[in-house]
């Protein structure tokens, strides 16, 4: 499991076993943010995601793996004046 | 054409409208219909976790393809609150820069920080966003703000969602004479009459959202201030009448009348 802080919230997903573990025996097992939109079933939403400050550009999302304690803001467009 | 133009974009509607405050989404989409406004203001909130996946999207409600859509700022009480917010705005909205800056001062009257408006505005047009900002009345800040690079100048006629109206034209009109950029009223009018006297005034357009969502019959209010906006503009144009007090102009001829008065000779 990993811990992360969605939108100020703990919250604990599961990380994926897709990939075998390494020769060296360290768990390789990693969660994306593609894997954690689906998790959150917010794949294919119109969203934008902010890790640790940072802009993520949703062409990334593959790339960033996401890493314990990781800080995310996931936002969408509300009504406002 | 009598275009509003804004960061290069010509725009027929003068009136720019807010999304907040209505029942539903399908009111909000009735109201922006029928208030003619192409600019359109959105706020950037975190999603609820654990909602329904299903639940629709202002986005798709109002696509962007159809609308420039602004994103504010509204909330926000820290520069770096706002640039972050708009930074994720920019990404949601496919890299459209521009964007409505607000840094609110205080909850109860939601009057903004002047000072950090500034900052978060450099910080922003550094970083490449074409900024509208909302601002206080006071003419030697928008003449700043105008300075640093905000591409339009948008001060208060009265406090946010407050539908007081025009409460001291003497500055906006200080504030239109002296900018080269757009300015546009933003918050604070209440009705139809408030929205034409903006544009009376010179204003190069209106922002408003409360005064059409807390209207009895919203989309009914969107609709008299299109025309409001439009009739302003028009009687600015058209150029006013001179006042004259003590100094009456009957409309008629003088002449002629078939008045008893006439004199036996």
């Amino acid at each position: 499991m990993i811990q992360l802080i969605i939108n100020g919230q703990p919250q604990r997903f599961p990380i994926s076993n897709q990939t075998p573990p390494l020769k060296s025996g360290q768990n390789n097992a990693t969660l994306n943010i593609t894997q954690l939109l689906e998790h959150m079933a917010l794949q294919g939403k119109r969203i934008a995601i902010e890790r640790n400050g940072e802009i993520v550009p949703r062409s990334k999302y593959d790339q960033q793996v996401l890493t314990n304690g990781d800080r995310l803001e996931i936002v969408v467009a509300v009504g406002g004046g | 054409m009598d275009n509003l133009v804004i960061a290069g974009k010509a725009y027929s509607s003068r009136l720019l409208v807010g999304t907040g405050k209505y029942k539903d989404f399908a009111e909000t989409r009735a109201a922006v219909d029928a208030s003619g406004a192409e600019i359109i203001t959105v706020a950037i909130r975190r999603t609820n976790l654990g909602q329904n996946p299903d639940e629709p999207n202002l986005l798709d409600v109002l696509p962007p393809s159809q609308y420039t859509l602004l994103p504010n700022t509204a909330g926000c009480y820290t520069v770096d609150d706002a640039v972050r917010t708009l930074r994720l705005a920019r990404e949601l909205l496919d890299g459209h820069s521009l964007v409505k800056l607000e840094v609110l001062g205080d909850p109860k009257t939601l009057y903004p920080n002047m000072v950090e408006t500034i900052k978060a505005a450099e910080i922003l047009i550094k970083d490449g966003f074409q900024v509208m900002v909302y601002t206080s009345d006071d003419p030697i800040i928008a003449r700043q703000l105008e300075e640093i690079g905000c591409i339009a100048i948008m001060p208060l006629a009265s406090l946010i969602g407050s539908g007081m109206g025009i409460l001291n034209p003497w500055n906006l009109q200080i504030i239109i004479d002296n900018a080269s950029v757009p300015v546009l009223v933003d918050a604070g009018v209440g009705t139809a009459s408030d929205a034409a006297i903006a544009m009376e005034l010179g204003c190069d357009g209106v922002l408003m959202n409360t005064a059409i969502a807390a209207a009895q019959n919203p989309v009914l209010m969107a609709s008299a201030m299109k025309k409001a906006v439009e009739a302003g503009r028009e009687a600015y144009l058209a150029g006013r009448m001179a006042k004259k007090l003590y100094s009456a102009s009957p409309s008629s001829p003088v002449s002629g009348t078939i008045a008893s008065s006439d004199k036996k000779a």
